[in-house]
């Protein structure tokens, strides 16, 4: 057996093979060298316009991003009781179509939990959670509806009835020069823990938040 | 008088004639020698009638009937899609500044471009109806079977290819519907777990809508997918050619009594 093995097994170079004019110690043919290398030098060829070209359209997933922090209002032009509807720049550089509209209160002790330095007043996003439509403040019934799918939400943006899989996201808020700032989004379970800015349409509840893990280019909160 | 030589069934064509033979006849003549000496002069340096009498004269089941046409008319629907497409295309403006104020100028004043535009969208819809038929009678007819599987991937590939027409094709005009339908269906894109994220985030080309948003859907729009539309058309058209249709399923084949005989 092992003699047949030897019999079958590729000769080491090609002048063992037996080819004409084959130099010693040739272990490639010239005809396979001429093949590898016009492949070789096709595959750079494509790959020198196609990498760059996947990369530029690619680039924006990686791109870190950041809201500065803009002004919203006058302190006064906020209680504890009611929504105030302000608009702010939520894409900058394309005019009328990067506003966004955010949903402004103060602080309230009795509904708000505990207080810190971010939420001296509450900024409750319009993005419906179930897939991005406005949502708007109905005063008349103290719901945040959502003209789209039904979603409905309590005056904290906790969901009442519809499709949405989590409460209203929100903003950083805080105040500097007597006017109230908006910061950075983000997101909130049912517990009104806060997390890393999430899509809308994602649930960040017990699985939810492995399965759509936040973007590490808007992850602001370590580890959520 | 010269024939014209158009492709036609092996077995039905005459003999060439030789040069001496023509062009003694009157003008008419003199002009039909023209037109076959032109068609001759490419048929020579391309064999291309070869392939237009495979692509035509094909042998087609006994029983089709005018179901069978329900792809071809989806490859028309594409067309006009196609020719209105590149017509509009000479007037939009990708920007999220001039957008809508383009369509609007292309409905209201340009001549015959309401028509236009209006057959680009509603073409649209004419072929999604249309694929789903074809698709529908190609289901019924079993003509997705064996040795026909692979035509039926790329005809679902067509399909999905058709819907992200729509998709990438309704935020164009840039009003309140498409821009809030694009948010919508951005965000069911997110809602993909692992890559859902970055998936949204790629076709909107960041976390939010933004500048390039419009341009990117555009490019999508016309370049890409219509590139990706018309080879996998191609591939499916000639998957027909070479394997032909099927005959209906309420036609049974015609037995053999030879194929019955138990001796061997």
């Amino acid at each position: 057996m092992p003699d047949e093995n030897k019999k079958h097994s590729k000769p080491k170079s090609t002048s063992e093979a037996g080819f004409p004019g084959a130099f010693e110690g040739e272990s490639v043919t010239r005809r396979r060298f001429m093949t590898g290398t016009a492949h070789g030098a096709g595959g750079i060829a494509v790959a020198a316009f196609t990498v760059p070209a996947l990369g530029f359209a690619l680039a924006p997933v990686f791109e870190e991003t950041n809201n500065p922090w803009q002004a919203i209002g006058r302190l006064e032009d906020f209680d504890d009781q009611n929504y105030v509807a302000k608009t702010f720049t939520a894409t900058a550089g394309v005019g009328d179509v990067g506003k966004s509209t955010v949903y402004v209160r103060k602080y309230n002790a009795e509904v708000d939990g505990a207080r810190d330095e971010y939420n001296a007043y509450i900024a409750i996003s319009t993005r419906c959670m179930h897939l991005g439509c406005p949502v708007r403040w109905v005063a008349a019934s103290e719901m945040f509806i959502c003209p789209c799918h039904g979603g409905a939400y309590d005056p904290e943006g906790k969901v009442t009835d519809g499709p949405p899989v989590r409460p209203l996201d929100r903003f950083y808020t805080r105040v500097k020069d007597g006017l109230v700032e908006i910061g950075p989004r983000f997101s909130l379970n049912s517990e009104m823990k806060r997390f890393s800015p999430r899509e809308p349409g994602q649930p960040i509840e017990g699985i939810g938040q492995y399965i759509y893990p936040s973007k590490p280019t808007v992850r602001k909160l370590p580890g959520t | 008088m010269p024939k014209l030589k158009l492709p036609t069934p092996p077995g039905l064509k005459a003999p060439p004639k030789r040069p001496s033979e023509n062009g003694h006849g009157d003008e008419r003549g003199k002009l039909q020698e023209a037109g076959v000496s032109a068609v001759d002069w490419i048929d020579e340096r391309t064999a291309l009638s070869g392939g237009a009498r495979w692509l035509m004269f094909r042998k087609i089941p006994r029983g089709t009937n005018w179901f069978y046409t329900l792809g071809s008319a989806t490859l028309f629907a594409f067309l006009a899609q196609a020719v209105t497409g590149v017509f509009l295309a000479m007037y939009y403006e990708p920007t999220t500044a001039g957008a809508y104020e383009s369509i609007r100028y292309v409905t209201n004043e340009v001549f015959l471009g309401e028509l236009v535009r209006g057959m680009h969208k509603w073409g649209s819809t004419v072929m999604v109806i249309l694929i789903f038929l074809h698709m529908g009678r190609t289901f019924f007819w079993g003509a997705y079977k064996y040795p026909r599987e692979l035509n039926w991937v790329l005809g679902v590939a067509l399909l999905i290819l058709t819907m992200l027409m729509s998709f990438s094709g309704y935020l164009l005009p840039f009003d309140q519907r498409s821009y809030w339908a694009t948010i919508v269906g951005v965000a069911i894109q997110g809602t993909g777990p692992l890559i859902g994220p970055y998936l949204a985030d790629f076709l909107r080309a960041g976390p939010e809508f933004g500048a390039t948003t419009l341009a990117r859907f555009y490019a999508i729009h016309m370049l890409l997918l219509p590139g990706v539309i018309a080879a996998l058309i191609g591939a499916h058209l000639y998957l027909v050619a070479r394997q032909g249709t099927t005959a209906p399923p309420w036609l049974k084949a015609n037995e053999d009594p030879e194929l019955r005989r138990d001796e061997i």
